[in-house]
């Protein structure tokens, strides 16, 4: 187990930032955590981090409790914090050199090259870390994370503000990483989540609301119904799909177009296509809408 | 611990707060010393140093306070604290490490005035007319206080993401331990406690070290404002944890 949670609880004041959560992360995982702005993720980061303690209950990397052992496990994980801070008066390779040494690396010119050249600062690597662009701080944050090879990776947010194809580049970086590496990513965006990682945990208001497979947690809301958008060429009466065996709603989307929710039982293409040659009409469009892991998301984190 | 302080020392190098500190320092005590019409050492005709000595702790309040201002505030303003304290380094590192970074920079500011302490040596009459043992021991009264107003400034870097009020208030605590008590004392508000509360104060033991006395009570007194300083600034950088 690289990382796991026991009723882990952080109060602010009044507010519960995480309220008594509970998850686990294997060895070689890459887990996406996800949640509105303000739901604990980064709480839970920082306390994984070591920057701050849990007012309650238990965390643990790499099996060892994070207020025990605390220097212990930060020399054996990378941290990237939310908004990526950085030295920007610094080189490159003067702050790569900064972080080899606090971190008690002897020779440390090897692995400097190694981490510049994992994460492609190579073409930057004599500029001052002020004038990079937002992707090139990204990896130099990376980088500083990636210093003592870690086990485990914490990164949080670690695309926000970037353009699509810096983006494309950090996930491709961060996917690679994670063949070796336990990894724990907080993010806003769905399909990153989807593309990177094993499992996703949804956090919403300090509770942990789905923490599994993203199959198994888009499954699990996909009740017993498909919804397929329809485009007829002729007008047709909506009410008359209604009455149809098994349907249970139409909605009117104007233009000929209806969203039509059935069973699952019910082979809704094959009815839809029946109803269209009895009305002597053409079906010009016709979509199975899936169930997102963004609606998912919108759905569990809805709040009340 | 170390890394820490070479690289705030690499950062007054690189941001040019060293050559500004020193040579700003530089040109106050020179220009008090060597050239203003009140109180040089060529028109009072004294072989002393009691210029630079007496200017020096006004100075150290403006620089001391600007060299330390933004050793925490900035750290914690740009978020950048957060991963220093993901890295293995205890907060008591990475404070003395800074701690040690300014005093270094404090240090050589002091240096190049032994110039002065030469000249003087040279020019006097007879030649070397200079109470020594005086001199030297105010230049450790100076370290010391320099030390003292760093372990300061530390603090109120710690307790504000906000480097001005950083600055402003490292002046301020300065000021007051520098001269404050001293004043207070004065006022005779305390009955038979005045000494003491003179005794509270840096200038006390600054000028008692500047007699050229070594006094382990002297010597105890500053290494207990340090301590006291580093240790709120312990506490401070520790309240993110309650």
């Amino acid at each position: 187990m690289s990382i796991s949670v026991e009723n882990l609880t952080k109060i602010y004041g009044e507010q519960r930032a995480i309220d008594a959560i509970n998850f686990s992360i294997n060895a070689g995982e890459i887990v996406g955590f996800l949640g509105p702005n303000g739901a604990g993720k980064s709480t839970t980061m920082k306390i994984l981090s070591g920057y701050i303690p849990p007012t309650s209950g238990k965390a643990a990397v790499l099996g060892m409790d994070v207020a025990e052992n605390a220097l212990e496990i930060k020399r054996r994980i990378g941290y990237l914090p939310e908004l990526n801070p950085l030295y920007t008066d610094m080189y490159i390779t003067e702050y790569l050199q900064f972080n080899a040494q606090i971190n008690g690396i002897k020779n440390s010119k090897p692995v400097i090259e190694r981490v510049i050249e994992t994460t492609g600062l190579t073409v930057e690597r004599k500029k001052k870390i002020g004038q990079l662009s937002k992707g090139y701080k990204q990896r130099v944050g990376l980088a500083q994370a990636l210093i003592n090879d870690p086990e485990v990776l914490i990164l949080d947010e670690p695309t926000s503000g970037l353009d699509p194809n810096q983006m494309g580049e950090i996930r491709k970086l961060i996917l690679e990483l994670g063949k070796n590496k336990t990894i724990l990513l907080s993010s806003h965006i769905m399909q990153e989540v989807e593309a990177m990682c094993s499992k996703v945990i949804i956090i919403n208001q300090g509770k942990i609301v789905a923490n599994d497979s993203i199959e198994a947690v888009k499954k699990r809301l996909d009740k017993n119904a498909t919804t397929i958008l329809v485009r007829f060429r002729d007008a047709v009466k909506g009410a008359e799909i209604k009455n149809k065996e098994g349907v249970l709603k139409v909605e009117d989307l104007g233009g000929n177009a209806y969203r039509v929710t059935s069973q699952n039982k019910v082979d809704l293409p094959e009815l839809l296509f029946k109803f269209a040659v009895d009305h002597k009409t053409i079906i010009l469009e016709q979509r199975e809408e899936v169930e997102s892991l963004e609606n998912i998301f919108q759905q569990l984190t809805k709040n009340v | 611990m170390y890394s820490i302080f070479l690289k705030e020392i690499r950062s007054f190098l690189s941001s040019l707060i060293a050559y500004v500190v020193i040579i700003v320092f530089l040109l106050f005590i020179g220009l008090f010393t060597w050239v203003f019409a009140d109180g040089n050492v060529l028109e009072l005709g004294y072989s002393n140093l009691d210029t630079l000595f007496t200017m020096a702790p006004w100075v150290f309040i403006f620089l001391i306070s600007a060299i330390t201002m933004r050793s925490f505030s900035e750290e914690i303003r740009q978020g950048t604290f957060e991963i220093l304290s993901s890295k293995p380094v205890t907060d008591l590192q990475i404070i003395i490490g800074k701690y040690l970074a300014s005093v270094v920079l404090v240090a050589f500011a002091i240096l190049p005035t032994l110039l002065y302490f030469y000249s003087i040596y040279q020019l006097g009459l007879p030649k070397g007319n200079i109470d020594i043992g005086a001199t030297w021991g105010s230049y450790i009264g100076l370290l010391l206080l320099g030390s003292c107003y760093a372990a300061i400034g530390l603090f109120a870097s710690a307790v504000t993401p906000n480097q001005i009020i950083a600055f402003i208030l490292g002046m301020f605590l300065c000021f007051f331990f520098f001269v404050g008590f001293q004043q207070l004392s004065n006022l005779a508000l305390f009955g038979s406690f005045d000494h003491l509360v003179q005794w509270i104060g840096i200038q006390y033991h600054y000028e008692s070290i500047s007699r050229g006395v070594l006094d382990t009570r002297d010597l105890v007194y500053f290494g207990s404002v340090i301590s006291l300083f580093l240790g709120l600034t312990y506490i401070s950088l520790d309240s993110r944890k309650w």
